[in-house]
């Protein structure tokens, strides 16, 4: 048989390690929805003296890659520091995985991003974050590479397919280089809403296609 | 190497007949002279007479006459032709307006598109959650500069058959020429052209155990249609290029061994894995109509687990079927089809599309819902959707 995928990644998708909810986690983290495809959730336990991650396990609602990448990013991360783990990058799971097909790493890159957001809201909980971040162009062109592109499969940030940011009184606008009738504007607009509408201080998301 | 591999698939391309590759041979080999030398030599005209018999056979089979089908590459020629043809040869006459269906297959839905790129103006009609097309929505959307009406037969994804009888009626009291992509539904379901004002049909041997890479397109006498390849005068000097002798033999042959008997029993592998998944899996939302679909076709969405994911699975275990969800397409673009009949992201990603064929058994439709069953369960364990 043959496979658009690595004999790694397939055992990993086959037989995926780390599956499953951990009930009462220390931390928790959501990323992706039905809307664009995938969805990963990753659950950890931290050792509050060492900070080390004793515990991780991962849900996914997704594509092979996904899966797989799922699976490895959990197996690094397991015995990690938070510290430690907060470096662990997409490249690496890649890597781990003996790659991953390029059109895909909208897919996998989310089970990085569910492992960073698992480990913030463990800090976040455990007062290691002082400050709330304010939403900043910085932190919406960040949260933008998380929405993918369908035209190429990379994210609407690497593609140039954002033209503007702004944030102003709580108002974020992005400016779609793509018409408003085009196929795709209405699923990128609802990906776009729902990485930004859920920042605490963002009362509004402007989506303006131009034309 | 794919000997034990089963095969539900049958919408994408179908296993070659035998018999077909049989019916074919002789004109590669022996009487492979093209038609037009029909004066030159005898090789020649027993070519031209191969070609006139299967032209024959497909339009005996429309009700049509022989002059009114032409061969062409496949539904996807068929029917750009169909669609670039009479928007071209009208455009000055009538106007620059034309009507679909949002469920079309990409050969209509994107000529659709490239014909507004060049200045001509589409509707796209919406169709209801079971993928039958607004009648009352198409009535409205015909206007004086309306030059054509495209709407599909039976659908390419989720089977459902359009009340073409009622379509027809409309663009015949509009006065507007209609075509409809058969590519699905060509010999699987009735379609006569004595019986229903249609005016040009697109039609593809690959979908009936025929060769890939021919197809026909019916044209009503006297319909404006204007060529699109320019060279020879084949075809009726509508479709320049060496006849395609072999093919169009094969085509004809592939449509002489479907039968209604073969039609009857992929229905019944089709009510098979409709009934079963829908009453041994949780959660299953059948897409099209229950009633009124191709006897080949059975498409079901799964709900929590991901189509590429579950297509994957089912290769690991010797299936090969389709799914809706983005991650199966090059595009990444989750199925329009599912989405045009109101499903949400979840629905279309969670799609499985089993499409069956003459080297199909009912084993096989109960195989494929037990592997089914164990994939899903397997899948929803690890889906942070399946608890919600």
């Amino acid at each position: 048989m043959k496979f658009p995928y690595s004999q790694k990644v397939l055992e990993h998708f086959k037989n995926p390690h780390n599956v499953g909810k951990i009930e009462n986690p220390d931390g928790k983290g959501l990323e992706g929805s039905p809307a664009c495809g995938d969805m990963v959730a990753v659950y950890i336990k931290v050792n509050p003296d060492t900070k080390i991650i004793e515990d991780i396990k991962f849900e996914s609602y997704g594509c092979a890659s996904n899966i797989a990448t799922g699976s490895v990013i959990t197996d690094i991360a397991r015995g990690k520091t938070l510290d430690e783990a907060k470096k662990i990058t997409w490249k690496q799971a890649s890597e781990e995985l003996g790659g991953l097909p390029p059109i895909k790493a909208h897919c996998s890159v989310l089970a990085v991003e569910g492992l960073r957001a698992a480990i913030k809201d463990y800090e976040e909980k455990h007062g290691l974050i002082t400050e709330k971040e304010p939403t900043t162009e910085e932190v919406v062109r960040s949260r933008l590479k998380h929405v993918m592109n369908p035209l190429t499969g990379l994210d609407i940030i690497r593609t140039n397919l954002i033209l503007k940011t702004s944030v102003e009184d709580g108002v974020v606008r992005v400016v779609v280089d793509l018409p408003a009738n085009h196929q795709f504007a209405p699923a990128i607009k609802e990906d776009v809403m729902e990485k930004l509408g859920s920042l605490w201080d963002v009362e509004r998301v402007d989506v303006v296609f131009t034309a | 190497m794919f000997e034990n591999v089963i095969y539900l698939d049958n919408a994408a391309c179908t296993r070659l007949d035998e018999r077909v590759l049989e019916a074919m041979k002789p004109y590669f080999f022996d009487i492979y002279a093209v038609a037009t030398s029909e004066f030159g030599y005898s090789m020649g005209i027993d070519a031209k007479e191969a070609l006139q018999r299967s032209r024959e056979s497909i339009a005996s089979k429309l009700g049509a006459d022989s002059e009114e089908v032409i061969f062409t590459s496949g539904s996807t020629e068929s029917s750009n032709t169909a669609l670039k043809g009479v928007a071209l040869a009208l455009k000055e006459k009538k106007g620059k307006h034309f009507v679909v269906s949002k469920i079309e297959d990409f050969p209509v839905l994107n000529t659709a598109k490239a014909l507004e790129r060049q200045g001509f103006n589409a509707t796209f009609l919406d169709v209801d959650a079971e993928g039958f097309v607004d009648i009352e929505g198409l009535k409205n959307a015909i206007t004086k500069e309306t030059v054509l009406v495209s709407i599909q037969q039976g659908n390419q994804e989720i089977g459902t058959v359009q009340d073409l009888k009622a379509i027809s009626e409309i663009c015949k009291e509009k006065d507007v020429l209609l075509h409809t992509d058969a590519t699905h539904s060509f010999t699987r379901l009735p379609l006569n052209v004595k019986e229903l004002p249609v005016d040009l049909i697109t039609m593809s041997a690959h979908t009936i155990h025929g060769p890939r890479g021919i197809g026909a397109l019916y044209i009503r006498k006297d319909t404006p249609i204007t060529k699109l390849m320019d060279g020879g005068f084949q075809e009726f000097n509508l479709r320049a290029g060496v006849e395609n002798i072999p093919s169009a033999v094969g085509f004809a042959k592939a449509i002489e061994l479907v039968t209604e008997e073969e039609n009857q029993r992929l229905k019944a592998m089709r009510d098979r894995v409709i009934d079963k998944a829908l009453s041994e899996i949780p959660d299953v939302t059948l897409n099209g109509s229950r009633e009124r679909r191709l006897p080949q076709n059975a498409n079901l969405t799964f709900h929590y687990v991901e189509g590429e994911s579950v297509t994957l699975h089912m290769d690991m275990r010797g299936f090969a079927v389709s799914t809706g969800s983005a991650c199966f397409s090059r595009s990444l673009e989750a199925s329009h089809v599912i989405r045009g009949i109101g499903g949400d992201h979840e629905r279309a990603h969670g799609s499985v599309r089993f499409t069956f064929g003459r080297y199909n058994h009912i084993e096989d439709a109960d195989a494929a819902i037990e592997a089914m069953s164990e994939i899903v369960a397997r899948l929803r364990e690890i889906s942070p959707l399946a608890r919600k």
